[in-house]
């Protein structure tokens, strides 16, 4: 028997996988082709204190081994979640957490006062690195001070697990994530999407409405493998780790480089069903190679 | 709708011209129900440069031999690939996705299709006409080796065609086909194509007061409502096409 429990700063999950804001709706849409309750959890798209309609079309161009997006936050805001999402999504035996976004600190601080008090919500993923936004959350999350300023707010206001997600767009990201540590973070997650370009040759247009976007999928992989092993040396919060992540190895990988849980985000577009087989294949391999608890693979790569 | 992920064989795939070919599946179970203008997420396997699986709307459902066809047009190197699939292999397939034409409420029904648009109009045709309504499909092409597959068609509609250049039925665009002539002749219009071709006979249905439903094909990823990638403006905001859509009243959508 493996124990996939993993105890994420207090945060318990029944195993290590988690799915990706923004690559999973609420949940529900993928209910046709997994088992919601097998999951470790699953982050719910980007929430923004107010209603957002989100950029332009086209939001969405295919690159070699991934995809550069441009949604901008669309979401209904944290009272329409509250009120008709929540209600819908809370009874799942598996965490539900909310991805929080803003473009000032007041946004932050109100919707989190508000996911505050719903029960089933452990906890909160601060989105402080979305690139797809004017004025929005990288520019918190590009400077040791803002992102210092912004997690100190929402932390004297939300009580439960607060989980800061870091931008990779940065100079060096193992001081941003020492900075939010600081000021409280329970854990960060990394990587939000590398901010990247893609061009029509035959128009000359941009092939994304917002000329640039952010990019996911295996190709950014081995950027977001550095990324985890650098703030796991630097941090003592646990690290959540994804960025193209499409099989269980490529999961096993982020957690031999640090990380204590992961997150699977544009995979679940290619296979709806892959977050639940990786759950499956960490359980494999965990037998196979004779390890008792998955979390004995945190920070394991043999230097 | 349940939403299935599936592996399904290969029976054949033939080229209809250069340009197109049609893919034609089984399912190992029943096939499950399909509405008209519905479509599939192919993976694309074993092709350099294509990650995103590829959506193709739903040609036409053959229940009586479990046969699930689709009518490709070759567009870029995933579809290329899939081109080449031959009898004995099987396709990775999420389907049926997306909402539908509406069932008619008075007889007059026309079917408009432009370029790879026409797809979806042939299992539209054949299941408006097992509800008993006699369908018109009207297809346009720049040429006449645009207009695919018309004996399939005739099978359960009125086919009227026009070409650009005048080689196959009404020299013109399809608005310019004298169906539009009387709009009386039409309680409404179901369309997919090109968008261009989309507003024009969107601007004639509300400009003459006809219901008229369009099928969109934005770019996407998921294809399952989750990614908000595919968006199409309307009266209500943006709405998903892959799971809101494919299909939207004309007089919802803001172009």
């Amino acid at each position: 028997m493996v124990n996939l429990s993993v105890d994420i700063n207090g945060l318990k999950l029944k195993n290590p996988v988690l799915t990706a804001s923004g690559t999973f709706g609420y949940g529900e849409e993928f209910c046709d082709f997994l088992d919601l309750n097998n999951l470790g959890g699953f982050i719910v798209k980007g929430t923004t204190l107010l209603p957002r309609e989100g950029n332009d079309y086209p939001r969405m161009a295919e690159t070699p081994m991934g995809m550069l997006n441009a949604v901008g936050l669309q979401n209904k805001g944290v009272y329409y979640f509250a009120e008709h999402i929540y209600p819908r999504i809370g009874h799942y035996n598996t965490a539900v957490i909310v991805n929080l976004s803003g473009s000032q600190i007041s946004d932050y601080t109100e919707a989190a006062s508000v996911l505050n008090e719903l029960d089933n919500i452990p906890a909160i993923e601060l989105n402080i690195s979305c690139p797809n936004v004017k004025e929005g959350g990288m520019a918190f999350g590009t400077s040791c001070a803002s992102a210092s300023q912004v997690v100190k707010e929402v932390r004297s206001v939300y009580k439960k697990h607060l989980m800061v997600k870091l931008s990779p767009n940065v100079t060096n990201i193992a001081d941003i994530a020492k900075s939010v540590e600081a000021e409280g973070a329970d854990s960060v997650s990394l990587i939000n999407t590398l901010l990247g370009m893609a061009i029509d040759t035959e128009t000359r247009k941009p092939k994304l409405s917002t000329i640039t976007g952010g990019l996911s999928g295996p190709a950014v992989r081995p950027v977001a493998i550095r990324m985890v092993w650098q703030v796991y040396n630097a941090v003592k919060i646990p690290v959540c780790g994804l960025g193209g992540i499409m099989s269980a190895a490529d999961a096993i990988e982020f957690l031999l480089a640090g990380a204590s849980c992961i997150q699977i985000g544009t995979a679940n577009f290619i296979d709806p069903a892959i977050s639940g087989k990786i759950v499956c294949g960490i359980e494999e391999y965990c037998m196979k190679h004779g390890v008792k608890n998955v979390c004995d693979l945190t920070g394991a790569i043999d230097l | 709708m349940k939403k299935y992920i599936a592996t399904l064989p290969v029976i054949q795939n033939y080229p209809i011209n250069d340009e197109y070919f049609v893919l034609e599946l089984t399912h190992e179970e029943l096939l499950p129900d399909i509405l008209p203008a519905q479509f599939v997420e192919i993976l694309v396997e074993g092709e350099p440069g294509v990650f995103l699986r590829r959506p193709i709307s739903i040609h036409d459902v053959d229940y009586e031999n479990n046969l699930l066809r689709l009518l490709i047009r070759i567009a870029g190197k995933g579809t290329q690939k899939l081109s080449l699939l031959r009898e004995g292999d099987a396709v990775d397939m999420v389907y049926p996705l997306g909402n539908s034409f509406s069932m008619p409420q008075k007889p007059n029904i026309l079917l408009v299709g432009g370029g790879c648009g026409m797809a979806p109009l042939l299992y539209a045709a054949r299941y408006f006409r097992e509800y008993g309504f006699e369908p018109r499909v009207l297809v346009g092409a720049r040429s006449k080796k645009g207009i695919l597959l018309r004996d399939e068609y005739r099978k359960y509609a009125e086919l009227l065609t026009c070409t650009e250049d005048g080689s196959h039925g009404v020299k013109g665009y399809v608005t310019d086909h004298p169906v539009f002539s009387d709009r009386n002749n039409i309680d409404i219009i179901y369309a997919c194509g090109p968008t261009p071709m989309l507003k024009a006979v969107g601007a004639w249905a509300m400009n003459n007061d006809v219901e008229c439903e369009v099928s969109l094909e934005n770019l996407m990823a998921c294809g399952i409502g989750a990614c908000l990638c595919c968006v199409q403006k309307t009266i209500d905001g943006n709405k998903t096409v892959c799971q809101e859509g494919p299909v939207f009243n004309i007089k919802d959508i803001i172009w």
